[in-house]
């Protein structure tokens, strides 16, 4: 076989990945994206509500075709404080841009129909392959190796995931830290799509998003309602797992027995099960951004947001890849892979939302770390809303 | 060297589940994989042809448009060329009649690639379970055949096959052409190469329909070729395993025997 050489090759099929390689083929550029499950979705994870603005950019009006679940029109704050749990319902119903619009999730769908997408735009996809390294010469990234094979291109994307270990082995990411890293663990409990709107009084095609602080020790919960299923799970801090007397499981099994919750699931059954290791370093996380024909996108990078009661990653993810491919067709046009053309990738993630909503997350978390929302929980819950809705 | 192996798609069975009410299969949800015998007989055949590097690999499936997929697979595996025979008046076909249109198949695919010297088969589909299609594939053809092969080696005009039997292997050696199915070996088949999953994606399969199988006797395929009526199917009961007793002297492995023996209150 004659050997070829990509314009871009992109490690990890999750949605920085994806996206990269659908605006690149639909360029015309020469992609390969490879990606280690056997197909896009199959290794990743959400709790699950995705922000639709960042995607409404690359494909608009994605979820009229996107196999999203419901689309999320009331958002739900609870926190409990000596055994009281309060709760405070926003409608979202009223939203009435596609930019404003968020949307609960399956990434095994989700992702599926993405990686489509980008195929259709002549996005070469390549499954089941694990990217083992790099090709480095003279400091340049010229490709990656997975087992006895080399795969050259002008400009490698890493989009392999929070465990990135590629930009690991470059020595773009420092080692996670205990104190930097979330586990999310989840369960998706199937119920009929009408129970489901009868229980949360919503209409088809209408979900609920539902945070939960302060009810458990160290870890903070979640519901999404999908088409026919309700997600329901758990954050935890990888460095408080120890602390607490319960196992992750057990504190999953906790959440879900609290009365509240468990009148919402009965009759369900358990559909999947599911954990994955979530960013939430803030800056002080994210790595060295680009490097000589190299770019880190995703939860790679470390783009995720917490702000308080909600993680923010897809969307991020979603307008990384975006960038980054927006870099990659400047430095083809250039014909320069420099770090130097490169770096306008950190720029163009500084003046998008996606730095400032890092940023600006640690305002929304100290107001609940502070517990000022105990106090006046209407005040903070409104302060909290407002600091998040940064687009 | 030109040889053909013929592949189904089945449901991964690993995946699947039973409905406790009807004791049928439940099949919605699970993933299409290539029948795992039939991914031996793509490996006995790669392994020909790393030895003799001027071996053509041809695949043929009959089966939906979907069927595509495990083709594709088998491209990115070790195939050269993909085929898929497809076409509404197959529908329905038992082993008898899908042998016959695999045979009708052949020919018809010949014309394009050349005499297959060699057509290997899975034992039987994990689906069925019939092992039915490969032996009949012979005689519609009149080849001789070998089944339940392990290994097979060339050997100028004759193909040496090691084959499974009751109590050890037997090595046959047959003319060419021939049909071989193939059962478990003691490797597992090769995994793709990313060039390979390349070619496998951008690969062209062309459809043989009805139409395409001209003279095909219409009597012979579809419900109506089909002679076999299925009168009642069962999963069969999973049967626990021996142990093995292995102490570290054969006095000591007595004992433990008729300590179990005795528990289970058969002494």
């Amino acid at each position: 076989m004659a050997e070829e050489k990509f314009d871009c090759i992109i490690v990890g099929g999750g949605l920085a990945g994806l996206t990269a390689a659908y605006i690149l083929a639909r360029e015309g550029q020469e992609v390969l994206l490879i990606e280690r499950g056997n197909y896009s979705g199959s290794k990743n994870m959400t709790g699950g509500r995705l922000y639709g603005h960042s995607l409404e950019k690359v494909i608009p009006g994605f979820a009229r075709s996107a196999p999203v679940e419901r689309r999320i029109v009331k958002e739900r704050l609870s926190c409990e404080e000596n055994g009281m749990l309060s709760t405070v319902e926003y409608d979202s119903s009223k939203v009435s841009t596609p930019e404003g619009e968020s949307y609960s999730v399956m990434r095994g769908k989700f992702d599926k129909w993405l990686a489509e997408q980008a195929e259709e735009q002549g996005a070469m996809l390549v499954y089941g392959v694990r990217v083992d390294d790099v090709i480095l010469r003279d400091g340049k990234v010229c490709g990656v190796i997975a087992g006895d094979e080399e795969m050259e291109s002008d400009l490698v994307i890493l989009a392999d995931g929070v465990n990135s270990l590629l930009s690991h082995k470059l020595g773009l990411k420092q080692q996670t830290r205990q104190d930097q890293a979330v586990v999310g663990v989840k369960e998706v409990i199937g119920l009929k799509e009408e129970t489901i709107n009868e229980r949360f009084q919503v209409a088809s095609g209408e979900g609920v998003a539902w945070m939960f602080s302060g009810c458990m020790e160290g870890c903070d919960g979640f519901l999404y309602t999908n088409k026919d299923s309700v997600s329901v799970g758990i954050t935890m801090q990888v460095e408080n797992i120890h602390k607490t007397s319960y196992s992750v499981p057990q504190m999953l099994e906790e959440f879900k027995n609290r009365p509240e919750i468990q009148a919402l699931l009965s009759g369900g059954s358990l559909l999947e099960y599911s954990a994955h290791l979530i960013p939430e370093g803030g800056m002080d996380m994210i790595p060295n951004l680009y490097g000589h024909g190299v770019l880190v996108a995703g939860d790679a990078a470390a783009l995720c947001a917490n702000l308080g009661f909600t993680l923010r990653g897809m969307d991020l993810a979603v307008e990384s890849g975006r960038l980054a491919a927006q870099t990659a067709i400047a430095a083809k046009e250039k014909d320069d892979y420099s770090a130097e053309v490169l770096s306008d990738y950190q720029a163009a993630l500084e003046s998008s939302f996606v730095i400032p909503c890092i940023q600006g997350a640690e305002a929304c978390r100290s107001i609940v770390e502070s517990g000022a929302y105990k106090e006046e929980p209407l005040k903070a819950f409104n302060d909290i809303m407002e600091k998040q809705n940064i687009r | 060297m030109n040889i053909l192996v013929c592949v189904k798609q089945v449901p991964d069975t690993t995946e699947i589940r039973i409905d406790p009410v009807k004791n049928t299969l439940i099949r919605e949800g699970v993933p299409s994989i290539v029948n795992p015998f039939d991914g031996y007989a793509l490996e006995a055949a790669a392994r020909i042809k790393d030895t003799n590097p001027d071996t053509k690999i041809v695949v043929l499936s009959m089966g939906p448009e979907q069927a595509k997929a495990a083709l594709k697979e088998c491209i990115g595996i070790a195939a050269d060329k993909a085929y898929l025979v497809s076409g509404r008046a197959f529908g329905g076909s038992d082993t008898l009649a899908t042998s016959y249109i695999i045979s009708q198949a052949i020919k018809k695919v010949e014309e394009e690639e050349g005499k297959f010297d060699a057509i290997f088969c899975g034992k039987q589909a994990i689906d069925g379970d019939t092992a039915q299609v490969g032996p009949e594939i012979a005689e519609h053809l009149g080849y001789p055949q070998v089944t339940y092969g392990l290994e097979a080696e060339l050997e100028g005009d004759i193909l040496k096959v090691k084959k499974e039997v009751e109590d050890g292997v037997e090595i046959i050696a047959v003319k060419l052409p021939c049909v071989t199915t193939f059962t478990k070996p003691a490797w597992e088949p090769r995994t793709p190469t990313i060039k390979r999953k390349m070619a496998a994606n951008r690969a062209q399969i062309p459809v043989l329909n009805e139409e395409a199988l001209a003279g095909i006797d219409v009597t012979m395929i579809g419900l109506k070729g089909s002679p076999t009526r299925v009168k009642k199917t069962f999963v069969p009961q999973r049967k626990k395993s021996g142990i093995k007793i292995m102490e570290e002297s054969n006095k000591e492995s007595a004992k433990k025997l008729f300590r179990l023996l005795n528990g289970a209150g058969i002494m």
